[in-house]
């Protein structure tokens, strides 16, 4: 019954943070909908017994990518009216195919239950169960080479995040270490020989 | 009682809205980024659901690593866009006329 009760409360705040993301007139608003979207999102992950990326859809999502999210679009200069431009011509069609998804999702898993019986409900849970555990037993055993690609994955992204957004700057005064250290005496200096001034 | 069909159903509205999010702010790259992030989020809800209601675990594996490759997919995004709005002092979509597609 608890549970009916948070699974309604959360799917109305997920569903409602859903709709400010797309109507939000401001993309700061938009961006701060999308958080509490996640946040909801981990709420209901946690019903569904996946504490584990409940909390790293909380860590990673809102606490890196959604500040990243916010860091670019507050460092933009956005004309946010140019941009709004044709949103009331395209929202009649936007909602026609929304809805016509949601009524297609809703007859195949819900009038017809996928052809399976959805009612059954897996193993309930032990005291001691651990998702984090458990999530972890098979991460590093049969997935121990795949989460080493998701490494690299991110790796990549860090190294392409950093070469698309650096830029040299004209005039811009830096350091040559290579010249520096190739550098040799005679290149720099000159033994001048002065003589010294005559005695009055 | 909550069954697997309301995750379905839940995801599938989230899912839903992202898309018509993608129609609606078409010309804005920062929103179609957001409303991608959305599309992932419902697309997550279905193997976690999936993933409780067949007992096993390998569905929460796959979410896993969604959430990697997305987090990646969103940091080179928002570099491209930085990249971009420097080269043309603004992000809409119709000005990305370059290539002529």
């Amino acid at each position: 019954m608890l549970t009916t009760i948070l699974f309604y409360f959360y799917a109305a705040i997920l569903v409602g943070s859903a709709l400010g993301v797309v109507l939000a007139r401001n993309p700061v608003r938009a961006a701060l909908f999308l958080v509490l979207a996640f946040f909801t999102s981990a709420v209901l992950w946690l019903l569904l017994e996946a504490e584990f990326l409940g909390i790293v859809l909380v860590l990673v999502y809102v606490g890196a990518v959604m500040v990243l999210f916010l860091f670019v679009i507050m460092m933009l200069d956005i004309n946010i009216a140019e941009l709004r431009a044709g949103f009331t011509r395209y929202a009649p069609l936007g909602a026609l195919i929304a809805g016509l998804m949601i009524c297609e999702i809703v007859y195949v898993v819900w009038v017809k239950h996928l052809g399976y019986d959805l009612a059954a409900v897996g193993a309930p849970l032990q005291p001691g169960d651990s998702n984090t555990k458990a999530l972890g037993a098979v991460l590093y055993t049969d997935y121990a080479l795949p989460f080493q690609l998701a490494a690299v994955v991110l790796l990549v992204a860090i190294v392409a995040a950093i070469t698309l957004t650096m830029r040299r700057r004209a005039g811009y005064k830096q350091q040559d270490i290579a010249a520096q250290v190739a550098t040799r005496k005679q290149d720099r200096l000159r033994v001048v020989k002065v003589e010294p001034e005559k005695r009055r | 009682m909550i069954g697997l069909p309301h995750f379905l159903v839940l995801a599938g509205v989230l899912f839903s809205i992202a898309v018509a999010g993608v129609f609606l702010n078409r010309k804005n790259v920062i929103l179609l980024l957001m409303c991608i992030e959305l599309m992932l989020l419902a697309v997550n809800f279905n193997f976690i659901a999936f993933s409780h209601w067949l007992n096993d675990i390998n569905g929460q594996v796959f979410v896993f690593f969604i959430l990697t490759v997305a987090a990646a997919e969103s940091a080179i995004g928002l570099a491209i866009l930085v990249v971009l709005f420097r080269e043309r002092k603004s992000i809409n979509v119709d000005n990305l006329d370059t290539m002529r597609g």
